[in-house]
């Protein structure tokens, strides 16, 4: 039996990766990653955790690290943040194109200039089109939940895709707080050892990331999109599964007081927690406000999604990171495209919020609504303004 | 992959794009990206096997009677043989459509 402990959510991160027979771990400290990966290094220095740990040079070199131990058939495990992933990225799309079932924690952190070691969607977002999976986590537990969740998805024969679990730099990472650790009999009950498709093996040679001619490129592209497409249902069966083990529900989009929502705000990360607490206290003040939370990034379930939104009167969604595109945040983009296919034609009000580790309050949330709702009554064109900016 | 590279479906593609077969840079068809073509002058040729020793894909092979045949599946059309041909040999022309 596992048990419940108080623990700062990077540690008991490194807990959870460790008790799934990792066996080999790139680490270049980052902050706010740092404590992950160091902790990792003491698991593996104290003799707790029989993996290799590999101290690299860059954040480059730490994902070529664990594209060449997952292409010689080992579970992998990085993490970085920000700047870090953002020297990654050429090496995250090739574990993505060689189906590599890599798996990542991604302490979200915002992009240089300035220089911000603090908490938003940045990194993220940067990530969208790197063909990985991406979840994102609320609170410390879902961290531990979905990083077990990440291999059980990523190594499943019917995806073999890398998969990153996004968790709030500082917000979550340096927080301690009360969760459940499951213990390593319950973990291998939920994760079967890990049986690489395709392996490198002098025994058997064959070549990984050959050149694609441009009669190839195309078709390797469709066969990603359709593994990318085919995730979406393991993904989901994978949590009803951990549902059965651990009690814990996922769905890919949930929602929080949405009967009879006519506002729904849309958040993604430790951010609703608070937007929930902003729905409470809306609420009993007699406003019909819900929350729909985006659990799932990469795939993005946009049929799930309309199907929570669809019926709302307003829609604001918050973002976390530009995209400066002059017409929405990245999430709001995506919003809008899935209402658009299904038909629906939502007044859409996007707000970007909490950028650099600025604060999102209740109260942050009960102007987004109020500002949302005059914007309805008086049919104000949809647009998209950054929260608390000074003029 | 077929045996020539990429006239595939999608489905029949391996996981990853990859190649199964050891050996298998045999099917990379390098020549499609070649604009100019390395021609030997059997005229001004001594033998010498310098074009066989200095292209870096292994294009040429020796005839029975001694010359260097390039094998345009291959020959990407760097030009490296003409350069290093000591009798100016191999003249580098145009491809044609
Ligand atoms: S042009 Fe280059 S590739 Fe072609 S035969 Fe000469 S050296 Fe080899
Ligand atoms: S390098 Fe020139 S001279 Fe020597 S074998 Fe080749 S073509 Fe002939």
């Amino acid at each position: 039996m596992g048990k419940r402990v108080g623990m700062e959510v990077s540690i008991a991160a490194a807990e959870v990766v460790g008790l799934c027979d990792v066996d080999v771990i790139a680490a270049y400290p980052i902050t706010p990653q740092t404590h992950i990966v160091e902790h990792l290094s003491e698991l593996v220095a104290d003799g707790h955790l029989d993996a290799e740990f590999v101290p690299v040079e860059s954040e480059h070199s730490a994902m070529s690290t664990c594209v060449g131990a997952a292409a010689a058939g080992a579970r992998t495990f990085t993490s970085t943040s920000s700047q870090g992933y953002a020297l990654m990225a050429e090496i995250c799309y090739i574990a993505s194109s060689l189906r590599l079932p890599i798996v990542m924690a991604v302490a979200n952190r915002a992009l240089s200039a300035p220089i911000s070691i603090w908490n938003d969607h940045a990194d993220m977002m940067m990530a969208r089109d790197t063909g990985w999976i991406q979840t994102v986590a609320e609170n410390g537990q879902e961290v531990v939940d979905l990083l077990l969740h990440a291999y059980r998805v990523a190594e499943d024969p019917r995806v073999l895709l890398p998969v990153m679990v996004n968790l709030d730099g500082f917000i979550l990472s340096h927080m301690i707080e009360p969760i459940y650790m499951p213990d390593k009999e319950e973990v291998q009950r939920y994760l079967p050892p890990y049986k690489p498709a395709l392996r490198l093996d002098p025994r058997n040679p064959m070549t990984f990331g050959p050149v694609g001619m441009p009669e190839v490129y195309t078709e390797a592209k469709k066969a990603q999109d359709e593994a990318m497409k085919g995730a979406l249902p393991v993904i989901v069966e994978a949590w009803k599964e951990f549902e059965k083990h651990f009690g814990r529900a996922y769905h890919p989009v949930e929602t929080y007081k949405t009967d009879g929502a006519e506002i729904l705000l849309l958040t993604m990360g430790s951010v609703s927690e608070t937007a929930m607490t902003a729905v409470d206290k809306m609420r009993a003040e007699g406003k019909k406000v819900g929350l729909v939370h985006l659990r799932l990034w990469r795939p993005f379930p946009a049929k799930e999604l309309v199907e929570a939104l669809q019926g709302a009167k307003a829609i604001v969604v918050v973002d976390r990171a530009m995209a400066f595109s002059t017409q929405s945040g990245p999430v709001c983009v995506e919003v809008k495209a899935a209402l658009f296919d299904h038909g629906i034609s939502t007044y859409v009000q996007n707000f970007v919020a909490g950028l650099g580790g600025r604060d999102v309050t209740v109260e942050d949330f009960e102007m987004m609504v109020a500002k949302t709702s005059d914007g309805l009554a008086k049919g104000l064109p949809m647009t998209y303004e950054i929260v608390n900016v000074r003029e | 992959m077929a045996k020539e590279t990429g006239i595939v479906r999608w489905k029949d593609l391996a996981l990853g794009c990859t190649l199964m077969e050891p050996g298998t840079a045999a099917e990379l068809k390098t020549g499609d990206w070649r604009s100019m073509r390395p021609v030997t002058n059997r005229e001004l040729c001594i033998k010498c096997g310098q074009c066989y020793i200095f292209c870096p894909d292994m294009v040429y092979s020796r005839t029975a009677e001694g010359y260097y045949e390039a094998n345009y599946y291959y020959c990407k059309g760097c030009g490296i043989c003409a350069r290093e041909c000591p009798k100016d040999a191999i003249q580098m022309v145009q491809e044609e459509k």
